[in-house]
């Protein structure tokens, strides 16, 4: 795509960090328009967290070069800082402290006087609802409650873009949609976000851009529709007779198409990308012939799941997180 | 939550009796960069505030030097020096120097914690004076140090000991002391930005510690100890310390033995600061 870089929040060329033999971030680009939500998506040790920090100033880059808000981040990195808020993974709060206490802190940082940073900070604790518990330690907070802490405590004064590393993981799904609903309400007010996120459901649902993050590649960026449509619309579910079967029945998919199978968590029910109803047609005649019982099947196009399967081969046990959201 | 979107806003702030929201917040410029020492005050500001919140680490940093110097003063004093009362004068500077050596392992462990809650990462991307979070730690260390030798001189006065030097020579002794341990300070920077864990920055400090002020002139006399180990204790910069705040305290320190125990806060400080300032950079 090309954009006016004058309307990009983001434009990153080749960014490249390694940690001795370990290449974190292998050559990324990435345009990020302003105003949008972009995810940044991938399984754990994908390398997102790494990318986030290079453009956050956190991390210097080993190659590659990088503006965010027209600010380069090598020879800018106070102009980035000056136009950028990071919410980590772990809340980076003061534990010690109260709530309050810690927005005032910041407040006092970016220049704000005593009244005029105290009363910041109870805006702040008002609209995110913290209110209540502005004078609790933080210590005795709920993960929920550290999480909108943690986002208000990047918006004391509104950044251009606010990083987001993994904003859900580790919440129940009541808080979980808390934030994002936070999270549009921002964006919605002209904050650019660049998040990070394992779960492509929270990808799906927020983020307007989406880029595939695997061994510290971009392997793909798109919308979320863009992305199911360049897999092939058509996926194949089948549903055995026999649970017993269900790892031959597999291997005999998995060599007729060429594709990774997924099997559903509960049921025999495996799913794997045809392409066409007539490869499926062909799929389905030798598992047929070779003596399987189904007593389901179905073709619908792809899920996010079957997406990122599909672009990163992997379907393996230690990719759980991702899959942890039944097909739809 | 309920709907935080719709709430009438003026000014950037709500009417009152309505739920502001999200709304409320939107495009707050940044006001005038502050400058690098008003960063710095924020960061001492924080300090203080965790001796409000977390008072029990005062009892952490006073608990040892008081146990010392009951242990030290009636059980070992009357061997050592003839009585209780005699051995206190000589004692009192040096516990007054071992607890404030031992202080400096505190800030070393609370920014290992700082780093490994990621709290750092969140400095580090506001547009600050880059070393203003160290600072802060420094005037919390100082604040300590001033708290805790307090209470052990409080202790020491109420046991009997008497400073010669009276009020003049006290206030000097506690600048020396603060001096010393802002050198010192730098050391368990060092490691609390090397070292992962604040448990780890501790027993290193620890067994860095524990030697360096035994192998010292704070608890006896060296003129007893072997030759190979006097000779160690003279040069070792507590030693040097030790027998300048004795001097303070007691009306007869030379610029010579102040000038000796100002050597290694001062060298600590110009060798460590940049190496501080690099480690932090670099992380």
């Amino acid at each position: 795509m090309i954009y006016d870089t004058s309307t990009l929040a983001i434009h990153a060329r080749g960014l490249v960090r390694r940690y001795g033999d370990l290449t974190a971030v292998a050559g990324i680009d990435l345009d990020v328009r302003r105003g949008m939500i972009f995810a940044v998506l991938g399984p754990n040790g994908a390398g997102k967290t790494t990318l986030l920090r290079m453009l956050a100033t956190l991390t210097a880059a080993d190659e590659g070069s990088a503006t965010v808000m027209g600010h380069d981040i090598t020879t800018a990195p106070q102009k980035v800082r000056a136009s950028i808020s990071m919410t980590g993974q772990f809340a980076s709060l003061d534990e010690d402290l109260t709530g309050r206490d810690n927005l005032v802190m910041l407040a006092r940082l970016w220049g704000f006087r005593g009244g005029a940073a105290r009363a910041r900070a109870d805006d702040l604790l008002t609209a995110f609802e913290l209110s209540a518990a502005a004078r609790k330690q933080v210590k005795n907070y709920s993960g929920g409650m550290r999480r909108r802490l943690d986002i208000a405590a990047s918006l004391v004064v509104t950044p251009g873009v606010l990083f987001l590393d993994e904003p859900t993981t580790g919440l129940d799904p009541s808080a979980r949609q808390g934030v994002w609903r936070l999270i549009r309400q921002l964006a919605e007010s002209g904050v650019t976000i660049l998040l990070t996120t394992q779960y492509l459901e929270e990808a799906d649902q927020l983020a307007e851009r989406i880029a595939v993050i695997d061994h510290g590649r971009k392997i793909a960026e798109g919308t979320s529709r863009e992305l199911k449509a360049a897999t092939g619309s058509g996926v194949l579910h089948v549903t055995l007779a026999d649970q017993g079967q269900l790892d031959a029945a597999a291997d005999l998919l998995a060599t007729h198409l060429g594709n990774v199978v997924q099997r559903s968590p509960e049921g025999a029910e495996l799913s794997v990308l045809a392409g066409d109803a007539i490869a499926a047609n062909a799929a389905l005649s030798a598992l047929i012939a070779d003596g399987f019982a189904l007593s389901d099947f179905r073709m619908g196009a792809p899920s996010l799941d079957e997406v990122f399967f599909a672009l990163t081969g992997q379907n393996d046990a230690s990719r759980q997180p991702v899959i942890e959201k039944a097909v739809p | 939550m309920t709907d935080i979107t719709a709430a009438p806003v003026r000014n950037g702030r709500a009417d009152t009796g309505n739920v502001p929201g999200i709304g409320a917040l939107h495009h707050v410029a940044p006001p005038a960069p502050p400058g690098p020492m008003s960063n710095a005050l924020v960061f001492g500001w924080r300090a203080i505030l965790k001796f409000r919140h977390v008072p029990e680490q005062l009892f952490d940093l006073v608990m040892m030097p008081i146990m010392f110097t009951l242990l030290f003063t009636f059980v070992f004093g009357g061997a050592l020096a003839g009585s209780p009362g005699g051995y206190l004068q000589f004692f009192l500077p040096g516990i007054l120097v071992q607890t404030v050596v031992f202080n400096s392992v505190y800030s070393g462990m609370g920014l290992s914690t700082d780093f490994q809650k990621g709290l750092f990462d969140r400095f580090r991307t506001l547009p600050i004076w880059s070393l203003a979070p160290f600072a802060g730690l420094m005037v919390g260390d100082l604040l300590r140090h001033l708290i805790a030798g307090g209470i052990i001189l409080g202790i020491g006065l109420i046991l009997g000991y008497r400073p010669e030097a009276g009020l003049t020579g006290t206030v000097a002794a506690f600048a020396m002391l603060l001096t010393i341990g802002f050198g010192m300070g730098w050391v368990f920077i060092v490691l609390g930005l090397l070292v992962r864990t604040p448990m780890t920055v501790m027993t290193l400090g620890f067994t860095i510690l524990f030697p360096v002020t035994f192998a010292s002139n704070i608890m006896v006399d060296p003129a007893t100890m072997p030759d190979w180990l006097r000779s160690f204790v003279e040069v070792n910069p507590v030693s040097l310390m030790t027998t300048a705040l004795r001097g303070l305290m007691s009306g007869t320190a030379t610029p010579m033995q102040i000038g000796l125990a100002l050597i290694a806060p001062v060298v600590l400080t110009l060798i460590l600061a940049p190496l501080v300032l690099w480690l932090y950079r670099r992380r």
